[in-house]
C-alpha cells in the first residue's frame, strides 16, 4: 500500500470525507444564518438548537410513530420550521425595532430553553439512529471505502445548498427577498408583503437547520448538546466568509470542513481550533470576511 | 456603531450622563451603604455564598463596563474570567505563590489575553463583534480542554491552597478570606465608578452613542474601544482569579460559553448601563442558581426564560427601573 506524506491513504481519505460531511453541515447552517441575517438583521443563536431539534424530530418520528428516514427528512424541517415561524411571530417580531444585539440575546435564551428541555427529557448521553436500509453498506473505490450514507449526505447537502442559491439568486421570490433585504420600506411600498416574507424567511432558515439535523442523526448520535458547540464553529465560519454572499457561505462552509478534516490527519491537536485560528488570520488580513463587503 | 444601552425604550444612559450634585450625593451614600452591608454580611449570611456573589458581581461589573459604557457586546468574557482562574489556581498550587501574587498574575494574563482578543474583535462591529468574541473564547475553551497538564482537563485544578496573604496571614478561615474578597470587590467597584465618570469614560460613552461623530471630533475611537475592552477583560480576570482562591478550584465551567452567557444575564437582569445594576443582577442569579441547584437541567431552562422575559419586557433591568422611578442615574 502506498503512502502520502507518511499517512496511509485510508486514514487520509477517511478524514477528508468526514471533513466534507462536517463542511456540508457548516455550509447549510451558515447559509441559514446568512439568509435570516439578511432580512431580519439578527444572528439566530437558536440555530444550533434547531439543528438538534431536527435530529430529535426524526428520532421521535421513527420511535414513536414508525415514520421512516425519508419521510422524516421532509417532515422534520416542516415541523421545526413551523416552530420557527411561531417564534418569529410571537417573539422576534416584538423586538424587530430594537438593536440587533437584542435578537442575539433573545435567541440565546431560546437556545438555553430548548436545550434544557431536551436534556431533561432525554438525558445527555445521546440516542442512536440507524442508517436507512437503502443506504447501508458502501462502495470500495480502491483507494478507500466509501459508506453510501456519507456519500448521500454530501450529495444531499450540495443539492440543498445549490437549490437555495438558485431560489434566492434566480427566481422571482428570491428577487423579492433580495429587494426586501436591501430596502424593506421601499419593497413594501411596491405592494410586497414584507412581514410575511420575513416570517417565511425565518421559517426557511430554521428548516434548513433542521434538515442538516436529520442528515446528521445517523452519523452522530442524537444528542441535546449536538448543536451547542457546533453553532459557535458556524459563527466563526460566518465571520470568515462574511454574510453578504450565498455562494460565499456555501464555499466557505465546505472548504473549512475540508481544512478541519485535513488538520485531523496532519496535526490532530489543532483540529478543534483550526477554524478559529483561520478566523483570526482572516480578521487580520481581510476584516470584512472573504466574501464580505467592507462596512 | 450599534449599541444596546442607548436603544432601550427608556434612555437610562441619557439619564446617566447628567451627573448633578444630587446624583453624586446619592452615589456616595450608596457606596457607604454597600460598605456597611459588606461589613455585616459575613455575620448574617454564609460567608462562602457572599464571596461567590462578590466574585460574580465584580465579573458582571467588568462586563457592564464594556457593554453598558463601551456599547460592545462581548459574548466571550468567560475566556478572561476562566483563564485568570486557571493561572491563579495553577501558580498558587504548583509554584506556591502567595494568594495576592497568584491573583495578580491571573489578572495580568487576562489583561494580555484581553489586549490580543480585543485588538482582533474591534476590527468588526455589532453582531460580528459578538460572534468573534464568542469564537475566540471557544478557542480558549478548547485550549484548556486539550492541555490537561496545565488545566487538569475535565477534573480542573482542585484543592488549590488558599495560602497566607503576603506570606503572613492564613486565609484558610472563610471569615478571614472574606475581608480580602470584600476589599477586592470594593476596590474594583470604585475603580469602575471612577473610569465611568472620568473624561475617558465620557469619550467611551460618546463613541457608544455615535461613533462617526466622535471620530469626526478627533477621537481615535478604536484606541478607546480597545482600552475599555482591556480594562473590562482585566477586571473580569481579577474576578476569576479571586474566585479560584475562594473555591480552591478552577475548572472548564469557568471558560465555557455558558459562563459568558451567565454574565450577560446578570447584567441584563440588574440593569444594563447602570453602575449598580450588575451587583443586583449577580445577587439575583447566584441566589437563583443556589435555590434551583437540585433541579438539574431545569436551571438552564429557567435561565433561558429569564433571558427571554428580560429582553421582551424588562430591558431596563431592576436598577434601571428604580433609576427611572427616582429620576436619578444609578
Amino acid at each position: 500500500m502506498f503512502e502520502l506524506l507518511g499517512i496511509p491513504p485510508q486514514a487520509l481519505f477517511g478524514q477528508v470525507l468526514l471533513g466534507l460531511i462536517n463542511g456540508s453541515f457548516y455550509a447549510i447552517l451558515s447559509l441559514g444564518l446568512a439568509v435570516i441575517f439578511g432580512l431580519l438583521n439578527i444572528i439566530n443563536f437558536t440555530h444550533g438548537a434547531q439543528y438538534m431539534m431536527g435530529a430529535f424530530v426524526a428520532w421521535m418520528c421513527l420511535n414513536y410513530l414508525g415514520i421512516n428516514y425519508w419521510v422524516a427528512l421532509v417532515l422534520a424541517p416542516i415541523i421545526v420550521g413551523a416552530t420557527g415561524i411561531a417564534i418569529e411571530r410571537l417573539l422576534l417580531k416584538r423586538i424587530a425595532h430594537l438593536d440587533h444585539l437584542y435578537g442575539l440575546l433573545l435567541t440565546f435564551g431560546l437556545a438555553l430553553i430548548i436545550q434544557g428541555l431536551f436534556r431533561n427529557q432525554y438525558g445527555s448521553s445521546g440516542l442512536p439512529y440507524a442508517i436507512p436500509p437503502q443506504l447501508a453498506g458502501g462502495q470500495n473505490l480502491g483507494f478507500m471505502f466509501l459508506p453510501n450514507y456519507r456519500a448521500w449526505v454530501i450529495v444531499a447537502s450540495l443539492v440543498v445548498c445549490l437549490g437555495t442559491w438558485f431560489l434566492i439568486e434566480k427566481t422571482k421570490l428570491g428577487a423579492y427577498l433580495r429587494a426586501a433585504t436591501e430596502n424593506p420600506t421601499l419593497t413594501q411600498a411596491f405592494g410586497i408583503n414584507v412581514p410575511l416574507l420575513v416570517t417565511l424567511t425565518y421559517g426557511f432558515g430554521v428548516a434548513l437547520a433542521a434538515f442538516a439535523g436529520v442528515l446528521a442523526a445517523p452519523i452522530y448520535s442524537v444528542n441535546p448538546n449536538m448543536g451547542g458547540d457546533l453553532i459557535i464553529v458556524v459563527f466563526a465560519v460566518v465571520v470568515i466568509g462574511g454574510m453578504g454572499s450565498i455562494m460565499g457561505a456555501i464555499v466557505t462552509g465546505f472548504s473549512l470542513g475540508l481544512i478541519e478534516g485535513l488538520t485531523k490527519v496532519f496535526y490532530p491537536e489543532a483540529a478543534a481550533t483550526v477554524i478559529f485560528i483561520i478566523m483570526v488570520l482572516v480578521l487580520l488580513v481581510k476584516p470584512a470576511g472573504l466574501f464580505g463587503r467592507p462596512a | 456603531m450599534t449599541n444596546l444601552a442607548s436603544t432601550t425604550d427608556t434612555p437610562a444612559a441619557a439619564v446617566l450622563t447628567e451627573t448633578d450634585d444630587g446624583a453624586a450625593r446619592l452615589h456616595r451614600n450608596l457606596f457607604i451603604a454597600i460598605a456597611a452591608v459588606l461589613v455585616v454580611a459575613p455575620f448574617v449570611a454564609y460567608p462562602v455564598f457572599v464571596m461567590k456573589v462578590l466574585c460574580f458581581a465584580l465579573f458582571a461589573l467588568a462586563f457592564n463596563l464594556l457593554l453598558g459604557y463601551g456599547g460592545l457586546l462581548s459574548f466571550g468574557h468567560a475566556a478572561y474570567f476562566g483563564m485568570a482562574s486557571y493561572v491563579s489556581a495553577y501558580t498558587a498550587k504548583n509554584w506556591g505563590l502567595t494568594p495576592e501574587l497568584a491573583i495578580l498574575l491571573g489578572t495580568a494574563v487576562a489583561a494580555v489575553l484581553g489586549t490580543v482578543f480585543g485588538a482582533l474583535a474591534i476590527r468588526r462591529q455589532g453582531i460580528y463583534f459578538a460572534m468573534i468574541t464568542l469564537a475566540l473564547a471557544q478557542m480558549v475553551f478548547f485550549f484548556s480542554l486539550q492541555t490537561p497538564r496545565f488545566t487538569g482537563g475535565e477534573d480542573g485544578i482542585q484543592a488549590v491552597p488558599r495560602g497566607k496573604l503576603f506570606g503572613l496571614v492564613s486565609l484558610a478561615d472563610d471569615r478571614v478570606l472574606y475581608w480580602l474578597v470584600a476589599a477586592i470587590f470594593m476596590g474594583g467597584l470604585l475603580l469602575i465608578y471612577r473610569i465611568i465618570h472620568s473624561p475617558f469614560g465620557q469619550v467611551c460613552k460618546a463613541i457608544r452613542d455615535n461613533e462617526p461623530r466622535a471620530i469626526s471630533l478627533g477621537y481615535r475611537a478604536n484606541q478607546y474601544k480597545l482600552m475599555v475592552f482591556v480594562l473590562s477583560a482585566t477586571l473580569a480576570g481579577l474576578a476569576g482569579a479571586t474566585k479560584a482562591i475562594v473555591f480552591q478550584l478552577a475548572s472548564l465551567t469557568d471558560v465555557y460559553w455558558t459562563m459568558s452567557g451567565e454574565v450577560v444575564l446578570m447584567t441584563l437582569v440588574g440593569g444594563l448601563g447602570t453602575v449598580f445594576g450588575p451587583i443586583v443582577g449577580a445577587i439575583v442569579i447566584v441566589a437563583m442558581q443556589n435555590y434551583l441547584a437540585t433541579l438539574g437541567a431545569w436551571v438552564t431552562v429557567v435561565q433561558g426564560v429569564v433571558f427571554v422575559v428580560c429582553v421582551l419586557l424588562f430591558r431596563e433591568g431592576i436598577v434601571g427601573v428604580i433609576a427611572k422611578a427616582i429620576k436619578k442615574p444609578l
